[in-house]
């Protein structure tokens, strides 16, 4: 077959391949492989969520929605962020339904980014922003965050990375992979940068609910940002319903505005049964969503604890399912630990450095498993340090 | 206080979580657990352990029955009288008293039908307070104490995703 490869844009070509589609191939060809590799929460969306669903269809609920989502929707998703965040967004024009907070992510930064226009990434972060960036023909800048801050973002890294380009910020946090938080305390050491400098702040905060000390701060909170931020969060990782692909964007409503505008040419608007039962999982979902993060911080305990017995070193994180511990002592890059770990012991665990740069000589090891299987994945990956641990 | 509930939050589904393994979910004392399950046994807020089991899948084949009693209440220990002397007999599993239609719930295993029968029309229904029963042949199994009976799927997310 003869090569397309000149056919295909300059962009496309400039974003490097996944750094985790290797482990995946790789991992999902093996059997009898323990994973703690996995992104997403291991319950079942519950069941009156998925009931609200059937319920809908049986209505014939099947149409198009507003391009915006549905009004009830928008209203039960300004409620709930008055209520979590203190901050009022009105249903009618500050308020996007997408799908998924990666849609949102995307229509945020082809709003926004002027060609040239660079984008500061939080290293390491969720592997979409820097990819969104330039598929935005802009430019992603990562700043760099730090095991020894608990990879909270600080203000003296945002100010090395500030040129006359920046234009927009990405906040992330709670963090995947690395499980941080930042506190109040932390993200008011950098509003005066933020403001100084002009700049858009993006707030995915999609595992938001998901802290385990003390209630998630949100940016778009503090005195001077709401106008600043695209605040955007979902369903997905609050109420176990990632393949429902229901996420949303608030903000100013320019900025909602003009990320309507690519919405409604490129997506029309999300589903409607996925809407239907977003609607539930706000009015009714906020009991089972706890007894599921509750079960989320049992088993971070279970795996900080399983690495401090195998001797593995690992700051506490404090929200999303993530623990990112260091595997420095054993001399190996990241992604060699991750493949010799998948052959000699079956797990598989994700490199930090497909997070970014400064994700190098960790690695990211999720607990949305069952106990057992975090149990056993330790205890491997505890005969394979003492193999391989250097001094 | 607060500590026991939690425990008791998590061993009520899960009887054979260890102390420790308890301590570090709830980021406590292995000692703290050790001695707060101690104290619930002995104060008999913990009762006992039981196991949920599939008796089909070993191929036993007992049965169980749900029986509502109508009973009249006597002076002085109401409907406590009645109830404690039903809850003597070895066959029966539970009882509760229950609001609606009939008084009390009674929950009894047999080896058989016939021996079921036997009980409730031998011991069951000649005590003098039981007004009338009515008897209920558990036919198959879908949940108990939160098991659910049939097969678990197997974990089908992506292996591996960011």
């Amino acid at each position: 077959m003869s090569s397309m490869e000149k056919y295909i844009s300059s962009v496309v070509k400039s974003v490097p391949p996944s750094g985790i589609r290797k482990f995946f191939d790789l991992a999902s060809q093996m059997q009898g492989v323990i994973s703690l590799g996995v992104g997403e929460p291991d319950f079942v969306t519950p069941w009156h969520i998925r009931e609200a669903c059937f319920h809908a269809l049986e209505k014939g609920y099947t149409m198009y929605t507003s391009n915006h989502g549905l009004i009830e929707l928008r209203e039960e998703i300004a409620l709930y962020q008055k209520h979590k965040i203190g901050v009022c967004y009105s249903p009618e024009d500050e308020i996007l339904v997408t799908i998924g907070v990666s849609e949102a992510i995307d229509l945020a930064l082809r709003a926004l980014v002027e060609p040239g226009d660079e984008v500061l990434v939080p290293d390491p972060s969720f592997v979409c922003y820097a990819p969104g960036a330039v598929l935005a023909y802009g430019k992603a800048v990562p700043v760099k965050t730090f095991n020894r801050d608990q990879y909270r973002l600080k203000p003296e890294e945002l100010e090395k990375c500030i040129t006359p380009r920046s234009k927009i910020l990405i906040l992330s946090y709670p963090s995947n992979p690395t499980g941080a938080i930042m506190h109040k305390e932390d993200l008011m050491a950098l509003v005066d940068i933020i403001i100084k400098n002009d700049l858009i702040v993006i707030a995915d905060e999609i595992y938001s609910e998901l802290t385990y000390n003390g209630s998630h701060v949100s940016i778009a909170s503090l005195p001077g940002m709401r106008d600043r931020t695209v605040l955007l969060n979902g369903f997905s990782k609050a109420f176990a319903m990632t393949g429902w692909r229901i996420g949303y964007a608030c903000g100013h409503p320019d900025i909602i505005s003009a990320m309507k505008k690519i919405h409604q040419y490129s997506i029309m608007c999300a589903s409607i049964m996925g809407q239907k039962a977003a609607i539930e999982a706000l009015r009714n979902g906020e009991n089972e969503m706890k007894k599921m993060v509750e079960s989320y911080n049992y088993r971070r305990r279970i795996m900080l604890a399983g690495f401090d017995d195998i001797g593995m070193s690992c700051f506490e994180p404090k929200g999303a399912f993530y623990c990112f511990p260091s595997i420095r002592c054993t001399g190996m890059s990241s992604e060699e630990f991750c493949e010799r770990l998948l052959e000699e012991e079956k797990v598989a665990v994700v490199p930090g450095n497909a997070f970014g740069a400064c994700g190098e000589g960790h690695i990211r090891c999720c607990y949305a498993s069952s106990v057992s299987n975090i149990e056993e994945a330790i205890s491997r990956m505890g005969n394979f340090l003492n193999r391989h641990r250097k001094a | 206080m607060e500590l026991k509930k939690q425990i008791l939050n998590l061993i009520a589904h899960q009887a054979k979580l260890s102390p420790k393994l308890i301590a570090t979910m709830l980021g406590a004392e292995e000692e703290a657990i050790v001695r707060a399950i101690r104290e619930m046994e002995e104060d008999k807020i913990i009762l006992g352990y039981n196991t949920v089991i599939n008796w089909d899948k070993i191929g036993s084949d007992g049965v169980t029955a749900t029986i509502e009693v109508k009973v009249t209440p006597q002076r002085e220990v109401g409907f406590n009288g009645v109830a404690e002397r039903i809850c003597r007999f070895s066959e029966v599993r539970s009882v509760h008293l229950v609001s609606g239609s009939y008084d009390l719930s009674v929950v009894v295993d047999g080896r058989d039908l016939k021996e079921i029968a036997a009980f409730v029309s031998h011991k069951l229904s000649t005590l003098d307070e039981v007004q009338s029963t009515v008897t209920h042949f558990v036919l198959k199994t879908y949940k108990v104490d939160n098991f659910v009976f049939e097969d678990a799927r197997e974990d089908e997310r992506l292996v591996i995703s960011p």
